[in-house]
């Protein structure tokens, strides 16, 4: 049976680069004494599918990872066991089923959410939660890209979904954001953020940003019409 | 979760910040209002090699399992973070677990298991703020003690030491806490409470003895300089290994390290005495650990961990005498949870061999031996057992079970190598693939041709030794030597199966320095250090030539300690210390090397070593007394 695990990194575990994640959960489930099932071989090994590599740094509400289990006795049950083994700052959210034709987590992936903030002392010159709208709003939103051969310059704008503003006036000031996180064309919230500061004139510094990672989602409407669920949606509960 | 002792900028621009930020499972996490003492326990080289050593586990796990203590642990913070610790000047090296700097623990007990770590010990002092010379710190800084197999010869880094502890760890670390709690809340002098300390069984505390020097440089004498001070430190043995300290959740690193996989240490000590090796001499009497609480440990350890490896560990697996019982309990409980089993140190045999062919994958693994010596006479010479036929037997025995791929072991600049013994390793390699070739029939050779890899170490002579009188070689006669074996290989009719490898010379010769050296060297491993040395054990960043300026700028030769013959009755400067086999016994094993003799094993018959005064172990076996009174082998 497929299952698919949502799970949150916060606190030190930003640290922990995604190979360093899966080997842990690979020890993590069998420390839980989850009946998974192995690949077949002389050398087996956890049937197991990630959904987006989370960078080194980044924090997250919303990471998912597929297993294939051969008996179980329940989603709770499941959750329980895995929460019980895991460390600070790694929690699991929820654990649905899915159908036996349910893509994987790493084929489902279409965007992910992001809340962006400035670190204390990093923020930029000018007042940018009043200019962050209008950036959004522009007709395109042209960046370089730079390639083994050539830099080429590439539009943003389709592959952002939704930006807004969050705690306007207030102390901390975030960006949200809902961009294409596919295999095709994954956007970095970093890189909107830089082309919002040299939109401005500024520089943006390389430990300027504190990111997380609100959720992964996946597209289920039709063609240019899309639909993001989050990845936990598409499973059923157990 | 504590607040890292690292800013984010930092983490991020260093190479793998897991090395720094703990909070690896099975971390032990306490509150520090609660406890009394709180212990930095420190291996010092980089986190990946440190989290793979066993020593540390047990005894991380043995100072937590004392409710009044917290153990952290701390390693050498890689090159990389150590270009910025000292940049900024403000962030003092602290624990893995709090967080906090060392400096602010009670103890920092580092564990010294090879001679080319000696810079990193000041490394680590440094980074954390404390004075490197002992006789420089006050109770603003934490006690610092030395333990492992260095510490055999501790005399090189004395200066940087306010305790060693010789031996064993299990016996008697409580004792030394309960009298370091009695002095603090008794308000005492740090000189005080290490004068105490030094009473205690098995601690060495450098500060109460003086030596003194003949005119040619070697040792006259060495004595306490107060009363009551012990004049010979015993070390400490822990006799009922089935009944001690063992982790049953060993930490659980989350990047990839040397040694990723439940270790299972089986036995202690080597019953076989070869001439050469030092954990066989100061590891007696060989004590094996029970059946049942091995199986114990090794279902707890695995489910607490979910490790997918499991090794055992000893230093002859092939002796333990419960061995086929424990590999059938493993492969019968591994095989259900796909965990695989890796038998390191096994002589390749019938049994072996066919152990392996159900635990490993024998086209990607490859059969080990170390014959140690390229001819019988010189493999008599250091007393290694293992004789040509039974190589030659063993390998066709594995390549008939599908089996090509061979690694081979051998020292250069043993004592009384000649060309022949030289020429022998060639040979030697060159008849196991002829083995290959005639074994082997064409249409068999589905896992490709045999290939084999002979490597070479320099040897260099170690304290408590049968050869510890031996002279070792210069850098011009070991590189001499490597080449000699490397074009006597190409001379050989199959070479082209044959690769050759050989290590650094410069590094050898000033590992051969601190091995046999005294309290003039510490002069040298500091200025060494403040020169840049660091991360000695890393070729790459190992300086030759900083280390013979070192040596030139502060008069010292080391040809002194390394190529110098010693006579018989010369006393070393780790003679103070009673490893458990006595003089005699390494001298009667030198001559007997000598003559070109082999002593039989323990279980053979008993060589009157002296390790059975410790009234357990090999010693006792079956007779249930012991049959050592110390003058069985003196001919």
């Amino acid at each position: 049976m497929k299952v698919r695990i949502k799970f949150a990194k916060s606190g030190a575990m930003r640290f922990i680069g995604h190979l360093d994640i899966m080997r842990y959960f690979q020890k993590a489930i069998r420390r839980a004494d989850i009946d998974v099932a192995y690949s077949e071989g002389f050398s087996p090994h956890q049937i197991m599918s990630f959904a987006s590599p989370l960078g080194v740094g980044l924090t997250s509400n919303g990471e998912y990872l597929d297993i294939e289990v051969k008996t179980h006795a329940g989603a709770e049950d499941m959750k329980q066991r895995l929460n019980k083994v895991m460390v600070g700052g790694m929690e699991i959210l929820n654990v649905t089923m899915l159908k036996e034709d349910a893509k994987n987590a790493m084929a489902s992936v279409a965007a992910a959410e992001y809340t962006v903030r400035f670190r204390q002392g990093y923020e930029p010159g000018f007042d940018w939660p009043d200019r962050l709208m209008e950036f959004y709003h522009s007709p395109s939103i042209i960046v370089a890209k730079k390639t083994k051969k050539s830099e080429m310059t590439l539009d943003l704008k389709p592959f952002i979904y939704r930006l807004s503003l969050l705690g306007k006036g207030g102390t901390a000031p975030a960006v949200r954001m809902l961009v294409n996180a596919s295999s095709s064309g994954n956007v970095k919230p970093g890189l909107v953020m830089e082309a919002f500061l040299r939109a401005n004139g500024e520089e943006l510094s390389p430990f300027a940003l504190e990111i997380i990672r609100e959720d992964t989602y996946a597209d289920v409407g039709k063609e240019g019409e899309p639909h993001f669920v989050p990845l936990d949606a598409i499973g059923m509960e157990f | 979760m504590s607040e890292l002792a690292l800013r984010d900028e930092i983490l991020l621009q260093v190479e793998k910040p897991a090395r720094y930020i703990g909070n690896e499972v099975n971390a032990v996490i306490k509150d520090k209002s609660q406890v009394d003492i709180r212990v930095a326990m420190c291996f010092p080289d980089v986190y990946e090699i440190g989290m793979s050593h066993l020593g540390i586990q047990i005894l991380y796990d043995m100072f937590n399992r004392f409710d009044d203590v917290w153990c952290e642990r701390v390693y050498s913070p890689w090159v990389d973070l150590d270009k910025k610790m000292r940049e900024e000047k403000n962030i003092p090296l602290f624990v893995l677990e709090s967080q906090e700097p060392v400096r602010d623990m009670d103890f920092l007990a580092i564990t010294i298991q090879y001679e080319m770590c000696y810079t990193n010990i000041l490394q680590v002092l440094d980074l954390s703020r404390i004075p490197l010379r002992a006789k420089d710190r006050s109770w603003e800084h934490p006690i610092v003690i030395g333990g492992g197999p260095c510490v055999y010869n501790p005399e090189p880094i004395a200066a940087f030491f306010d305790i060693f502890y010789i031996g064993e760890g299990e016996t008697r670390y409580r004792e030394l806490l309960n009298l370091y709690k009695e002095y603090r809340k008794q308000e005492k002098s740090r000189e005080e409470f290490l004068r105490a300390a030094a009473k205690i069984p098995g601690m060495y505390v450098p500060r109460f003895y003086k030596v003194e020097y003949n005119e040619d440089g070697t040792i006259q004498s060495m004595l306490p300089t107060e009363e009551g001070i012990p004049e010979r430190i015993v070390k400490e043995v822990e006799m009922d290994v089935s009944h001690t300290y063992y982790p049953e959740k060993p930490v659980v690193p989350f990047i990839k390290v040397t040694q990723d996989r439940v270790v299972l240490e089986i036995q202690r000590g080597c019953i076989r005495g070869c001439r050469f090796c030092q954990a066989g001499q100061i590891y007696r009497p060989v004590r094996e650990r029970d059946l049942d609480m091995l199986k114990r440990y090794a279902l707890a350890m695995l489910r607490n961990t979910g490790h997918e490896e499991i090794s055992l560990s000893s230093l002859s697996s092939s002796d333990y005498s419960r061995l086929p019982e424990l590999i059938d309990f493993l492969i019968e409980k591994c095989g259900e949870k796909k965990i695989n089993i890796s038998l390191p140190s096994l002589r390749i045999d019938a049994f072996s061999l066919d152990v392996m062919g159900k635990v490993q994958d024998i086209k990607k693994s490859s059969l080990t031996f170390a014959p140690e010596a390229g001819s019988q006479r010189l493999r008599n010479v250091i007393n290694k057992g293992l004789t040509e036929e039974s190589i030659l037997q063993g390998a066709a025995l594995a390549f008939q079970g599908g089996w090509t791929r061979v690694k081979l072991y051998f020292m250069l600049g043993l004592p009384t190598e000649t060309e022949e013994d030289i020429k022998g390793i060639a040979e030697l390699a060159n008849k196991i693939a002829a083995v290959f070739f005639e074994t082997v029939p064409k249409d068999k050779r589905t896992n490709g041709k045999v290939q084999i890899v002979a490597s070479t170490s320099f040897f260099i002579p170690k304290p408590f030794t049968p050869f510890q009188w031996a002279p070792m070689c210069t850098k011009e006669e070991f590189l001499e030597k490597a080449y000699a074996t490397r074009s006597a290989i190409k001379q050989q009719l199959n070479q082209k199966s044959i690769k050759y490898n050989w290590h650094e010379a410069d590094i050898s010769v000033l590992e051969g320095v601190f091995a046999r050296g005294d309290r003039k060297i510490a002069d040298v491993i500091e200025l060494a250090y403040k020169k840049g040395c660091i991360f000695d054990a890393w070729s790459e960043f190992f300086k030759g030539d900083v280390w013979m300026e070192a040596f030139e700028e502060l008069g010292i030769d080391m040809a002194f300690y390394t190529t110098r013959k010693r006579e018989l009755d010369e006393i070393f400067p780790w003679d103070f210390l009673d490893c458990g086999v006595n003089k005699e016994f390494l001298k009667r094993e030198w001559k007997k090397a000598l003559e070109e003799t082999v002593s039989p094993n323990c279980r053979a018959g008993c060589q009157g070593c002296g390790a059975n005064r410790f009234g357990g172990g090999v010693c006792f076996e079956n007779t249930g007394k012991g049959y050592g009174n110390g003058n069985e082998g003196k001919d």
